[in-house]
């Protein structure tokens, strides 16, 4: 049962790495968000499962599920405050963006 | 009947948080009990958000099928975020693109614009009204039509039914 915790954390910790990867890779700060949101929640959810399934007691489990809804609920509000904010402060986008509707409908608005 | 039925969503979900904390001993339901109880009449008027929910067995069941496709969407994001960040050219085509969505309720445009993070190569980047503003990593369409259905058609169908 160990073996098949650690497993599963094991693969938590390479969707992690894959997202730290991600964030260096990306050439803007959108693209830099979207890897590093998805990767980090799915990587810490199976992190705490994979501890989870180690343990027998019960009541580190019940915690360990609090633990995951709170991270699936906050991620992606936090990630959307960057990302709103990052737009709103006109950061520059990447070179291969092909469409903005946001800063489109914005400019409409502004004399 | 609305103050009742926020109260009472209010009560179970705090209950649940309350229930996973603490011990399962007569003790500690009992406490919990009145404690929520006492939280969830002062401050009902933030219950209301949650009584947008639904409650028959249509509402439950599609609840409980969501849980699932948002399950497999992330896996799939994740799956797609490690292709792309492996790849050695990098294959992005970003934008972002204005979806609509037909839904009311601010809960579900919340549970919504949560899930769009969550799925493959999509992340809201602000909400106006109805229309929401998606950084896609990919774009493929051209018009709100057609991006709407690839985008926000896949979950809108299940929080249509759950919630007012």
């Amino acid at each position: 049962m160990q073996l098949v915790g650690a497993i599963i954390t094991l693969i938590g910790s390479i969707f992690l790495f894959l997202g730290a990867l991600g964030v260096f890779r990306m050439p803007d700060v959108f693209n830099r968000i979207q890897a590093g949101t998805k990767a980090t929640t799915l990587g810490t959810m199976l992190f705490l499962i994979g501890i989870t399934i180690g343990h027998t007691d019960v009541v580190p489990t019940l915690k360990i599920i609090i633990l995951i809804l709170f991270i699936l609920f906050t991620n992606p509000l936090s990630s959307h405050a960057l990302a709103r904010a990052a737009h709103y402060i006109k950061t520059p986008l990447a070179e291969e963006t092909v469409r903005d509707d946001l800063a489109k409908d914005e400019d409409r608005k502004e004399p | 009947m609305k103050n009742i039925k926020s109260f009472v969503f209010l009560f179970i979900f705090l209950y649940i948080f309350w229930l996973l904390l603490n011990p399962w001993n007569w003790q500690a339901l009992l406490a919990g009990a009145v404690i929520v109880a006492l939280i969830s009449g002062i401050f009902r008027k933030y219950g209301e958000i949650l009584a947008q929910f639904k409650l028959n067995p249509k509402s439950i069941l599609y609840s409980l099928i969501y849980i699932f496709v948002f399950l497999k969407e992330l896996i799939k994001s994740n799956l797609d975020v490690a292709q792309r960040v492996l790849s050695p050219k990098l294959p992005i085509t970003p934008g972002i693109v204005k979806v609509k969505t037909n839904l009311n309720s601010d809960f579900a445009k919340t549970i919504l614009a949560n899930s769009i993070t969550l799925t493959p190569g999509t992340l809201s980047v602000d909400l106006k009204g109805k229309f929401l503003y998606i950084h896609w990593i990919n774009v493929t369409t051209e018009g709100i039509e057609a991006t709407s259905r690839a985008i926000v058609g896949k979950f809108e169908k299940y929080l249509e039914v759950m919630f007012d």
